[in-house]
């Protein structure tokens, strides 16, 4: 068998997949599934818009979150990406986007409690780590022949300014517009852990088993991104930006004792605040390590491996729904009307909806990561596959996907796989809130237990695990000379 | 300015050399025309050159270097952002000056793309864009013009009088050109790069086009 080295890769992956899926816990343990399952279906085909209080509030306040959070995250990661060329700030950025927003504001609620500041650094500070790598290899993928000509003498500063930033502009933006999407399935998401956006509100209704009211949220937010090309027009962006602060809400005031209690105390190991010296430091790590991280990270690693393999067949069955190679133009509305939706509900939000219908197990978070990530993934090579023109007499059907479409959509199928692999282990960790047995589950039992050195272990971990894992990704896609565009959307 | 004296140059590519040594003097008033078949190394050769002499050299690379979303005026007045402070050229991006305007568009007058003077680099035609970076240059008025196939692009009338423009402007020039024809009339001194050695270097006025032919 002909066998490339990107089909190598797969296979390989495809094993650990089968092989994760082994130890991975996927029943279903609720009484009846599908009679809540239809329940919810028909909840979203008879919204109710009225009945919910302050629906245009969450709206409101998740865009508010959005728009400050991304704004900070830019102008802060772009200050970043022009340090970049120090290891130190590279390390500093991977080592921030490594921390799953989620986690970001778990932190942050334990000192600044329901402030605004909460939502918007918990969106700004991963959006900058993830802001500055980006812009940096915007800026870098410039043509370097203007910088190369200037006159010598020529300040760095006039020298960036017009050899660099011109060129780089569209994409920069590009960029930014595609982060303020997330920005807003992210502000959404923190609703789950009691900031006053759509997730807030999602979760109430739910648990009341209001489904007309869940699905009026969820076409709501699912029109917003839609729709967001049109209403955020980059003329009316820094009017947004500017009175974006002033929608976030008052929520409750800092109290500043908080803060330097979590610093000095909360934080500090519990050996060390009570004087039990190394041996009870250790003690308490290997403790920790034994009962809690090497169990998250197992589940952990095993639910990332069999999500991003289901992810990867989503994406094959998917790319032909928006294909231009494949059935009409109506078919083609609705395949882009399923991966819109696939795509724009936030991974959290689709495994907190499948957990409550199938009860608890990996089950709902492997198919909430493959079915967004999937819709991702199937949109860009989707998009990929319309710019391929095939010979007049081309094979239809499939035998064009086999032999005409899928050779050539390999390779950016793999990169985009490997880009996302890192964000669905970050996910993967993070939906352990909801009580599947990965990383954040111990994290949030600490917090629970008002155990905040053990949950910043943890988070640490996790970052580790994440750093570790977009590695090898980095290594892998060398290997294959994986080269994707500068847009990056694979993000 | 005094002749400039380049001793060994050299240039490897993945460990291999590729140039030189060359020893290369370049006098005052002098225009010296590259001549050889493409990939002898006569860009490699221009790139050492400006590497050499950047503080006093205006550079047209055979990549023209232009600012592809700016205009054909910022473009121009890049060739000159180290006379002026940072504050002068970051409003001059914003709002171009009247004083800017009125330095930049006889040269494009000359070159006759003064239409475009406003237009963005990436709207124009190969031979526009040429004409563009051939400006920049001028505009710079450094002492010495290394240009690499500056008017490749251009069809012949128009090559003149680029050719021509350029010879005015820069009493002493390193252009690497294909055209023998060009090279013979607009250049004292012809030097024929042969598999990264100097395989000719001679008086244009002593030499023939079959005299260079055997070069290509």
């Amino acid at each position: 068998m002909m066998a490339s080295a990107s089909v190598r890769i797969s296979l390989l992956f495809v094993a650990i997949g089968l092989l994760s899926l082994f130890f991975a816990d996927i029943a279903i343990t609720s009484i009846n599934p599908w009679k809540d399952l239809t329940a919810l279906f028909i909840g979203i085909v008879t919204p109710d818009f009225l009945s919910l209080q302050g629906m245009g509030t969450a709206l409101l306040r998740t865009i508010a979150f959005a728009f400050t959070g991304v704004a900070l995250g830019s102008v802060s990661g772009f200050l970043l990406a022009l340090a970049f060329r120090w290891r130190v700030v590279r390390m500093f950025s991977a080592f921030i986007r490594a921390i799953h927003e989620l986690f970001w504001a778990l932190i942050f609620l334990q000192f600044f409690g329901f402030h605004p500041l909460t939502g918007v650094l918990a969106i700004a500070i991963p959006y900058a780590g993830i802001f500055a790598k980006v812009y940096s290899d915007i800026l870098d993928e410039v043509d370097p022949t203007p910088a190369r000509v200037l006159p010598a003498g020529t300040s760095t500063f006039s020298a960036f300014l017009y050899a660099r930033v011109p060129d780089a502009l569209p994409h920069l933006a590009t960029y930014t517009a595609y982060r303020l999407e997330c920005g807003l399935r992210s502000s959404a998401v923190l609703g789950f852990v009691g900031l006053p956006t759509l997730g807030f509100y999602l979760e109430s209704s739910f648990s009341q088993g209001f489904y007309s009211e869940v699905g009026a949220l969820l076409i709501l937010f699912y029109v917003l991104i839609a729709t967001l090309r049109f209403w955020a027009r980059p003329r009316l962006v820094p009017f947004y930006i500017i009175a974006a602060p002033f929608f976030l809400g008052d929520g409750l005031p800092i109290v500043w004792g908080n803060v330097v209690r979590f610093f000095t105390e909360d934080i500090v190991p519990s050996p060390i605040r009570n004087g039990d010296g190394i041996a009870g430091l250790a003690t308490w790590l290997s403790e920790l390590t034994l009962h809690e991280a090497l169990p998250g990270i197992w589940n952990t690693l095993v639910l990332t491996q069999v999500a991003l393999v289901l992810t990867g067949i989503c994406t094959l069955i998917a790319f032909p729904l928006i294909s231009r190679h494949f059935g009409g133009p109506k078919r083609r509305g609705i395949g882009h009307i399923l991966l819109v939706i696939a795509r724009s509900t936030p991974e959290y939000m689709l495994a907190y909806i499948l957990l409550q219908l199938w009860g608890p197990s990996m089950l709902p978070a492997i198919v909430a990561l493959a079915l967004h990530n999937g819709g991702i993934i199937g949109h860009l090579i989707g998009k990929r596959s319309n710019e391929i023109r095939l010979r007049p007499d081309a094979p239809q059907g499939c035998d064009r996907y086999h032999y005409e479409l899928l050779p050539r959509l390999y390779r950016p199928f793999i990169a985009f796989l490997l880009y996302r692999w890192e964000i669905i282990m970050r996910e993967t960790a993070i939906l352990g809130i909801l009580g599947i047995y990965t990383l954040g589950f111990y994290v949030d039992s600490a917090i629970q237990n008002i155990q905040f050195d053990r949950a910043m272990v943890l988070i640490l971990i996790t970052a580790s695990l994440n750093i570790l894992v977009d590695t090898i990704s980095r290594r892998v896609r060398q290997h294959l000379k994986l080269r994707t565009s500068v847009t990056c959307e694979g993000h | 300015m005094d002749a400039l004296r380049l001793n060994n140059l050299t240039a490897a590519y993945g460990g291999q050399q590729v140039l030189g040594p060359i020893t290369l003097e370049i006098r005052e008033g002098e225009r010296i025309g590259l001549v050889g078949r493409s990939g002898a190394g006569k860009s490699t050769l221009l790139s050492l050159l400006y590497d050499r002499v950047r503080d006093q050299a205006a550079l047209v690379p055979q990549e023209q270097g232009l600012v592809q979303s700016l205009s054909v005026f910022h473009n121009v007045y890049m060739g000159r952002l180290s006379t002026h402070s940072r504050w002068y050229n970051l409003t001059n991006l914003v709002w171009p000056r009247q004083r800017e305007l009125r330095e930049i568009r006889p040269i494009l007058e000359k070159l006759s793309i003064s239409d475009k003077l406003r237009e963005p680099v990436e709207a124009l035609s190969g031979g526009q864009k040429q004409r563009t970076a051939v400006a920049r240059a001028l505009y710079q008025n450094a002492n010495i013009l290394l240009a690499d196939e500056p008017v490749s692009a251009l069809d012949g009338p128009l090559a003149h009088v680029v050719m021509g423009i350029m010879a005015e402007a820069y009493s002493t020039s390193v252009i690497a050109i294909h055209d023998i024809d060009l090279a013979l009339r607009y250049c004292h001194r012809i030097v024929g790069i042969q598999d990264g050695q100097i395989a000719l270097d001679a008086a244009s006025d002593r030499l023939s086009p079959a005299d260079i032919l055997p070069l290509y």
